[in-house]
């Protein structure tokens, strides 16, 4: 088995984004806070979250709703309300370097991912399971390989820092570690791999519970290094990465809704060779 | 095991193929008993369901006996005899657990294909294309169940094949065509064909209170099932249908319209040649003149109730006669578990006795002839059951 490693480069440089963070002026246009302000929005949304988890009556249940949406602008730097009233308060990154609170300060994932070559993947699906399951399964990172279709394993290395090895095509693979930047249990989960990794990818993972189960809303970014391996990296995520996501996530439904995925292979058919659809 | 495969368009054939086996936790193998053709299997047989390939293995209308259970299955044993109903379902997503039972989320493992024409996909179901997931069916000696813990559902020994099996699709598709038209007594119901579907929509109809059914085909042995339930006739091919219904409703049209033909309907009227020249030239794909008929035909206010499988597109729907009249439009595949206790207890109380619809009791074998004669409606067929062992 040929593993597609990459020599380890360190930029030196510091970075602190969440994952998700996005630049304006990226063809998501939808980044509308500025970054010390997204990072204070982090910060007062899980003081607020915390704060509401400890002491529970009503205005706690508002104070948690309030520390998501400060969360989630923090993380994804799209702010409803700012959108709403059409503010865009992001600075121009080209000038600027936040420090990093939570993230790994040896990677640099938004100058590796950024601008329009990164691949971003944004999709959800409803699970008709209880929110803490759902997230403690997939906090498990050792559990993804049962549903996503590339993964040949994750293990778990530290608290915290994880490697993983996925499929390439003609028996390759390529491997990374990747360290959890962001964690509110039962809320969200998000990742990045470690700089100097063969692949820069980021991923975050929020839960949120509605009349039809909970929904499980996942991010993923990638740059594919060039060459060969990138060819790899690109054959991992296939043609159409959304659709590669899509049907990860129909996967990891019907495992925890039905405790099985659904296949036919191995039943029979009187097919004697392989053909065409007709 | 011998099994009916489809092998093109108009072409079956009977194989010899590899015995089903338990791929799943939550998998059982039923040895089959009794199988059906289907009148959504000829929709399979004359090429208008798309993603069918050579060598599947058609039937969903199956009964039979639990030979072998996987480790997830714990309540069937060997020897159970069973019916199985054709959607396949997990039990355990959104929609199953709101009775949606032919809308299961998890069930097929090919939803990306139904979701590229149909936006979202519905339960995958057996021997019925590979966009409704690839299942090999039971036309068969015998056959794998997916979650086996939710489907199968046991029937008594005192009653017979031909009673029970039909609970598998056709009685269930029936009943809930009537049951879509808000049946709550004294109604006129119109049912458009009188194949097996409508013979059962007929009769449930008359069970939930309907009044009178007027039932509306060409075949006459068809039209002489239909007065055997009770039912006034009209021929498609003789009557001007909407004048006969107004005159018989005293100027107010039925008060439901079943369409229980879908698809593949045929007429007299320019609208069927209309219909065939498109289909033929792809301009669309289901033909869909008893559709029309039947929303022309309705009162205001009215339901149009429609268990006729449709595919794909259709082409002219009076859609400003429905929208101006005010109607109701149900349809969709049958919810099937949601019925089987009541209409198994219709069956024990002589309510109903189901096999009067059978008029061809075949070996597997004549599957390729009698797939012939079903779609020819020849020699009076009406409903035949194949008999694998």
């Amino acid at each position: 088995m040929a593993v597609a490693t990459e020599k380890r480069v360190d930029t030196g440089r510091f970075s602190g984004e969440p994952f998700g963070w996005q630049e304006s002026g990226d063809r998501n246009g939808q980044v509308n806070v500025g970054r010390t302000e997204r990072w204070l929005s982090m910060i007062a949304g899980g003081a607020l979250a915390a704060l509401a988890l400890k002491r529970r009556t009503r205005a706690s249940g508002a104070a948690a709703i309030a520390g998501a949406e400060l969360i989630y602008r923090g993380a994804t730097g799209h702010c409803h309300l700012y959108q709403a009233l059409g503010v865009n308060r992001a600075e121009s990154l080209a000038f600027e370097r936040g420090t990093g609170i939570i993230a790994d300060r040896g990677s640099d994932t938004r100058r590796r991912l950024g601008g329009r070559r990164g691949i971003h993947v944004e999709e959800s699906v409803t699970i008709n399971r209880p929110i803490a399951e759902v997230y403690r399964f997939w906090r498990n990172f050792e559990n993804l390989p049962k549903f996503m279709k590339h993964l040949e394993m994750v293990a778990t290395r530290e608290e915290g820092i994880s490697h993983w090895v996925a499929k390439g095509p003609a028996g390759t693979s390529a491997e990374w570690d990747a360290r959890i930047i962001n964690e509110v249990e039962n809320q969200v989960i998000g990742w990045q791999s470690l700089d100097g990794s063969t692949i820069s990818t980021a991923g975050s993972v929020n839960f949120d519970e509605t009349e039809h189960g909970t929904m499980v809303r996942v991010r993923l970014q990638y740059n594919p290094p060039a060459g060969k391996l990138g060819s790899a990296v690109a054959w991992l995520f296939g043609e159409e990465p959304s659709q590669q996501v899509h049907e990860d996530l129909r996967r990891f439904k019907a495992l925890l809704e039905t405790g099985e995925i659904p296949t036919t292979a191995g039943q029979p058919s009187g097919r004697r060779t392989p053909g065409g659809w007709r | 095991m011998k099994a009916v495969c489809w092998e093109g368009t108009n072409h079956v054939a009977v194989e010899e193929v590899p015995d089903p086996k338990i791929l799943n936790p939550r998998d059982a193998i039923v040895k089959i008993t009794s199988t059906a053709i289907c009148g959504s299997d000829l929709h399979l047989y004359d090429g208008f369901i798309p993603t069918m390939h050579s060598g599947d293995i058609l039937g969903h209308e199956f009964m039979g006996e639990i030979v072998e259970v996987g480790h997830g299955v714990s309540n069937l044993q060997k020897g159970d005899r069973v019916i199985v109903p054709f959607p396949i379902d997990c039990g355990k997503c959104f929609f199953c657990a709101h009775e949606l039972w032919a809308c299961c989320d998890n069930s097929n493992p090919n939803a990306a294909m139904a979701e590229k024409l149909y936006g979202f996909s519905a339960a995958g179901l057996f021997g019925y294309s590979h966009m409704m997931g690839g299942y090999a069916g039971g036309q068969a000696q015998y056959a794998r169940v997916p979650y086996a813990d939710v489907g199968p559902f046991k029937v008594p020994s005192r009653l017979t094949d031909a009673q029970v099996l039909f609970l598998t699709d056709i009685f269930p598709t029936g009943y809930m065509a009537a049951e879509n038209c808000d049946i709550a007594g004294g109604e006129t119901i119109a049912v458009w064909g009188c194949g097996p579907v409508g013979q059962f929509a007929i009769r449930s109809a008359l069970l939930l209170g309907a009044k009178r059914v007027i039932a509306i085909d060409t075949v006459p042995e068809r039209l002489e099932m239909a007065t055997d339930a009770g039912a006034a006739t009209l021929d498609s091919m003789e009557d001007d249908i909407f004048e006969r219904l107004r005159e018989m409703t005293g100027g107010l049209g039925p008060d439901a319209c079943i369409d229980a033909v879908g698809m593949e309907a045929h007429g007299a009227h320019a609208d069927y040649w209309y219909d065939k020249a498109k289909t033929m030239t792809f301009m669309a794909t289901d033909r869909a003149s008893s559709l029309r008929q039947a929303i022309n035909c309705c009162r205001k206010g009215g339901i149009v109730s429609i268990p006729g499988v449709y595919g794909g597109f259709i082409d002219k729907v009076p859609m400003g006669a429905a929208f101006n009249k005010g109607l109701t439009l149900k349809m969709g595949q049958t919810h099937v578990h949601r019925y089987l206790p009541r209409l198994l207890q219709h069956i024990e109380n002589g309510d109903i006795d189901p096999s009067f619809v059978v008029t061809h009791t075949v070996p597997l074998e004549d599957a390729p002839e009698m797939y012939r004669t079903f779609r020819d409606k020849k020699d009076g067929c009406i409903k035949v059951v194949m008999k694998p062992h």
